[in-house]
């Protein structure tokens, strides 16, 4: 501490009074380019001191599921705005014809190729990705109906999953939030 | 753009606050940021994340990211949060003499 030491005239506001706001994102999909939308949201709600929740149903249970959330793959298949691949000039720009995403292999490479895309902005990988955000404080969720046709059990999930919690208990907790479903 | 006056000393800052040039920045004015801001100890861990911006900003040319602070400078996230409280990003950048961050992730 100096003596010299006089505040800024002008201090930005960082909200630190407002504390009310909370998102809810319900991930329903278990597709690769289908989980990042809400783990890039959550970190930027995170990121802002809003209270962040996220639940996890049916498809959505693979990205928390220890066994599958690893290998969740993105298909061309049945993405009439998906592509051509990049580096082949003007033919990038077409969409790719649906024809060629059931041929063998293809999802095997549009899924390395995402992860590779998605690696080269320095986005980590949706598991990596999920302890960040529960460490950034975020609150995961299962859905007690895909837990039970799924059977399976909360030992099953990642760590951050805190409770295995039914619809009714989901209205509860959702209540005055902002909830986006992806 | 306009000036202030930080620490005993004339800066420039943008609308917000945030001062704007890298070299006018000196630890005290980073101390009376803090401060400003609610954080009354800047302690050797405040520093430390405080000190990474600053380095990585002149390598890079871009506030770190708190994911960066984390990955390439090697503090917790949890920690982040406990030391710039609720938005970790944006505080350290205001406090470090830097811009907001633009990346998402």
């Amino acid at each position: 501490m100096t003596a010299t030491e006089t505040t800024p005239s002008i201090v930005p506001d960082f909200g630190d009074d407002e504390s009310d706001r909370k998102i809810c994102f319900i991930c329903s999909k278990g597709t690769l380019d289908m989980a990042y939308p809400a783990l890039i949201m959550a970190n930027g709600a995170l990121g802002e001191g809003i209270e962040t929740h996220i639940f996890f149903t049916f498809w959505g249970m693979d990205m928390v599921n220890k066994a599958t959330q690893h290998d969740l793959q993105f298909t061309p298949l049945g993405n009439t705005a998906m592509h051509m691949p990049p580096g082949l000039g003007k033919l990038s720009e077409k969409h790719m014809p649906q024809g060629l995403g059931g041929l063998p292999g293809m999802t095997g490479m549009a899924t390395k190729m995402l992860k590779k895309q998605i690696a080269g902005l320095d986005v980590p990988e949706v598991p990596e990705f999920l302890d960040l955000l529960v460490d950034m404080g975020a609150h995961l969720w299962a859905c007690r109906m895909s837990v039970d046709m799924m059977d399976l059990e909360k030992d099953d999930m990642i760590d951050g999953v805190e409770d295995i919690i039914n619809v009714s208990e989901f209205m509860e907790l959702s209540d005055g939030a902002q909830v986006i479903f992806v | 753009m306009s000036t202030t006056t930080i620490a005993g000393t004339d800066v420039q800052v943008d609308d917000e606050g945030f001062m704007t040039e890298y070299d006018e920045w000196t630890e005290d004015h980073g101390r009376a940021l803090a401060s400003a801001i609610g954080i009354t100890e800047m302690t050797d861990d405040h520093w430390e994340a405080i000190r990474f911006l600053r380095s990585d900003f002149a390598e890079q040319g871009e506030t770190a990211t708190l994911r960066r602070v984390t990955k390439v400078g090697g503090i917790p996230t949890k920690k982040l949060f406990q030391l710039f409280p609720k938005k970790p990003a944006k505080k350290m950048a205001y406090v470090a003499g830097l811009p907001k961050p633009h990346g998402c992730v």
